[in-house]
């Protein structure tokens, strides 16, 4: 996605799917004040708009349909438990969660979760994709071995993690703390999750910082060294202004994945010890409580969150967003 | 994205060939769903937890049916977690291919309010409340209606070594101080039981406040009540946890934790299900000899305990497309000969009172007296149908134990009990 929304060719932004078109539709209003459109780019844009018709409107019914219901879900008291006591009442379950005392420790626990594996996959992922894309000899063999633990289903992978550091079965317990449950405390549980969401997506930090590496002009980093730039120089400020929209994709993707976890913490602590994340205290209120309205409340409640973090990145890095950086390069 | 870029592109025969063959394969396993009673026989699908030797009992239903029903065993996980959601989620989608359900006795009441399972009336009812002890009878029955037959149910005892308890204590405090007394002579002294936060928190919880009298939940269960006795039952709960008396992982264990804990020769008493009595004889053959059982401690001298019931009941879903054969089917599977076949065969003690009498019980059940002695006298857990909410906020307040604050700890559980019945409480 990085890759198509850069290039200059993809300008109409009319053909871009419904994350990409809000920037994209801000640019072309912009462009508007300055000059009218002419005739064929009026049609143009109008077939544009045809064109991507259909899928927008699977999109819709596929995403807005259960945004809405479950929107219209948290305004209720509904629980499967008691069918006969279904009532409407408006805010009231967004007061409960709100007020809720486990609802803001799995919000924090998300968010330490976020940051501190976004931060780390970050580095990791750039060191991973210099790696990559300089590699002379064995180029694929490193590229698909460098993927591997993304190829890996997650589920998978946690069992795996929570066998090693379980005492008795695993490798890893018995190496790093030999006396404890590493699983059963808080801190060293939040660290073994982490580490696990890093190793299995880092990968996919790499992947898209490649392609972003794959923007940068030979021809500028020779000039550069050519002025005397260091490594380090060229790194900081060649190569990272350049890449700026694809780590900006990066950055969004993988910090709105981050705070859906849920596979990992599921598999392994199933949120005991406070390590709940929002994605799980749902899916404990939803379908093992069997509580409709408090569950769909903290959907709702989440899929905000995500729409803020969205916006916030958006307008953060300005010109840098997806759809607009063809207008920063001409 | 791809689908904007892609080139316009003509659908050639080769790919409307695949899209028509995926079509079918999707479909056909709704057709085969639809025509499993075209041959005559009703197949009821059980869905029930993993039990020892289970598929032996059901050939025979099967055999006894001469055709009328054939039942088919639908495995469900192991986990009582997994079972609950497998079913629930069906359950909710009004899945008519689920005919028997075996239910956790705490699931009862949220099934039949939820009005998922359908009650048993006139001579189903009848057949399955004679000669059923009243303990197991109570946990499948809700708004006095019953809903469930009771399959097989259970007990905790209190196993203690004899070589170095000569009298079994009969409360809560004589066996703190026996093990206060074993812990200054250098003796093995620790009493080990369930303490994790989790199900056995809660019916460790369970047996003090029935012991000592007090309600946990009203008996219609509308209303948190939280009396005295729950007050007193909170303060030895946490003399217990504070004595010195515990092992190390006692916040962390659950019932198996419990039992290797014990056959190590690490405590003199254990406070566990039966079913640790048959794992000693082959684990631990040298301990053996010297472990002997007697009834769970109780908090008054003059008041004998009143514990737990656990076990399962067997429910006939709403959507079952053929109820009378399902009756007909568990009225079977649960008859006082396969009660006793299992009793012996995966060690689930029975709901009827008469299969206890039996000869062939004695050998697999010595303890069968105190079993029954504890069903006779027994505690339901809450009957709500929001059980599974009020365990889960009682276990999350109650860990660890020894933090506990009797009367505090009594008021805020009253008030996020409440709030589970309201379903207004959010569930970590």
């Amino acid at each position: 996605m990085s890759i198509s929304s850069t290039t200059p060719g993809s300008a109409a932004a009319g053909e871009q799917t419904v994350e990409e078109t809000r920037p994209g539709t801000a640019r072309t209003g912009h462009r508007r004040r300055k000059a009218p459109l002419s005739e064929g780019k009026k049609q143009e844009r109008k077939l544009g708009w045809l064109l991507c018709a259909p899928a927008a409107l699977v999109m819709v019914a596929v995403t807005a349909y259960p945004i809405l219901y479950s929107f219209w879900l948290s305004l209720q008291r509904y629980d499967l438990k008691f069918p006969d006591e279904r009532q409407f009442v408006w805010f009231e379950n967004y007061v409960t969660v709100l007020t809720n005392g486990y609802w803001w420790t799995a919000f924090g626990v998300t968010m330490l979760i976020t940051v501190v594996s976004v931060v780390v996959e970050l580095v990791l992922g750039m060191g991973l994709a210099l790696i990559m894309h300089r590699t002379l000899v064995g180029r694929g063999l490193v590229r698909t071995s460098a993927l591997i633990p993304y190829g890996i289903v997650t589920v998978v992978a946690a069992f795996s993690w929570r066998y090693a550091w379980t005492p008795g079965t695993g490798y890893l317990a018995n190496l790093v703390t030999p006396e404890g449950a590493p699983l059963t405390e808080r801190a060293s549980a939040l660290a073994i999750i982490i580490l696990a969401e890093i190793w299995k997506t880092t990968p996919f930090m790499a992947l898209l910082l490649m392609a972003g590496l794959a923007l940068v002009p030979d021809d500028l980093l020779k000039a550069a060294s050519m002025d005397g730039a260091g490594w380090w120089q060229r790194f900081t400020k060649v190569m990272l202004p350049v890449m700026k929209p694809a780590i900006l994709v990066a950055l969004l993707f993988r910090t709105l994945d981050a705070l859906r976890v849920f596979d990992n913490i599921y598999v392994l602590t199933a949120g005991a010890n406070e390590t709940s994340s929002v994605s799980m205290i749902a899916y404990n209120n939803l379908i093992r409580g069997l509580n409709l309205g408090i569950g769909s409340t903290m959907s709702v409640l989440i899929f905000v969150t995500v729409a803020i973090i969205a916006f916030v990145f958006v307008k953060l890095f300005g010109t840098a967003a997806p759809g607009s950086a063809d207008e920063g390069r001409r | 994205m791809a689908h904007s870029d892609r080139p316009p592109h003509r659908r050639t025969t080769r790919s409307r060939l695949l899209a028509a063959g995926a079509a079918i394969a999707l479909l056909a396993p709704l057709a085969a769903c639809g025509s499993d009673d075209e041959g005559g026989t009703p197949t009821l699908n059980l869905y029930q937890f993993p039990v020892q030797d289970m598929q032996t009992v059901i050939d025979t239903c099967n055999q006894a049916a001469a055709g009328r029903y054939r039942i088919v065993y639908q495995v469900l996980p192991r986990a009582a977690d997994d079972q609950r959601v497998q079913m629930v989620r069906r359950l909710a989608a009004e899945d008519d291919s689920m005919d028997i359900l075996g239910l956790d006795v705490t699931w009862t009441q949220e099934f039949a309010s939820a009005n998922w399972i359908r009650e048993f009336t006139g001579a189903d009812k009848s057949e399955v409340e004679n000669g059923t002890l009243a303990g197991p009878l109570a946990s499948a029955t809700y708004n006095d209606k019953l809903y469930a037959a009771p399959n097989n149910t259970n007990v905790q005892l209190l196993w203690y070594r004899k070589d170095l308890v000569p009298t079994p204590p009969r409360t809560w405090d004589e066996m703190i101080e026996a093990s206060l007394r074993l812990k200054g002579e250098g003796k093995p002294y620790q009493v080990l039981t369930m303490g994790a936060q989790y199900e056995g928190l809660v019916v460790l919880f369970n047996n003090l406040v029935a012991s000592a009298g007090g309600t946990v939940v009203s008996e219609d269960g509308k209303t948190a009540v939280m009396d005295a006795g729950t007050v007193k039952a909170l303060e030895v709960m946490k003399r217990f946890a504070t004595a010195g008396v515990t092992n190390a992982s006692f916040t962390n264990s659950i019932e198996d934790d419990v039992r290797l804990a014990f056959q190590n020769g690490g405590g003199a008493f254990q406070l566990n299900w039966p079913y640790v009595y048959s794992a000693l004889q082959s684990d631990a053959p040298e301990l053996a000899p010297n472990v002997t059982w007697a009834r769970y401690p109780s908090i008054d001298p003059g008041t004998p305990s009143r514990v737990t019931i656990g076990g399962s009941n067997l429910a006939v879903s709403r959507y079952s497309r053929h109820p009378a054969e399902a009756f007909d089917a568990v009225k079977c599977l649960r008859n006082a000969a396969n009660q006793k076949f299992l009793a012996i065969k995966a060690g689930q003690p029975p709901t009827i009172e008469s299969v206890y009498a039996d000869p062939e019980m004695a050998q697999a059940y010595p303890m069968k007296q105190e079993i029954l002695d504890e069903l006779k006298d027994a505690a339901p857990r809450p009957l709500t149908p929001a059980y599974q909410n009020v365990s889960t906020v009682v276990a999350a307040q109650l860990s660890p134990p020894s933090a506990i604050d009797p009367q505090r700890t009594a008021a805020e559980l009253k008030t996020s009990i409440q709030e589970a019945i309201d379903s207004k409480g959010v569930l970590p």
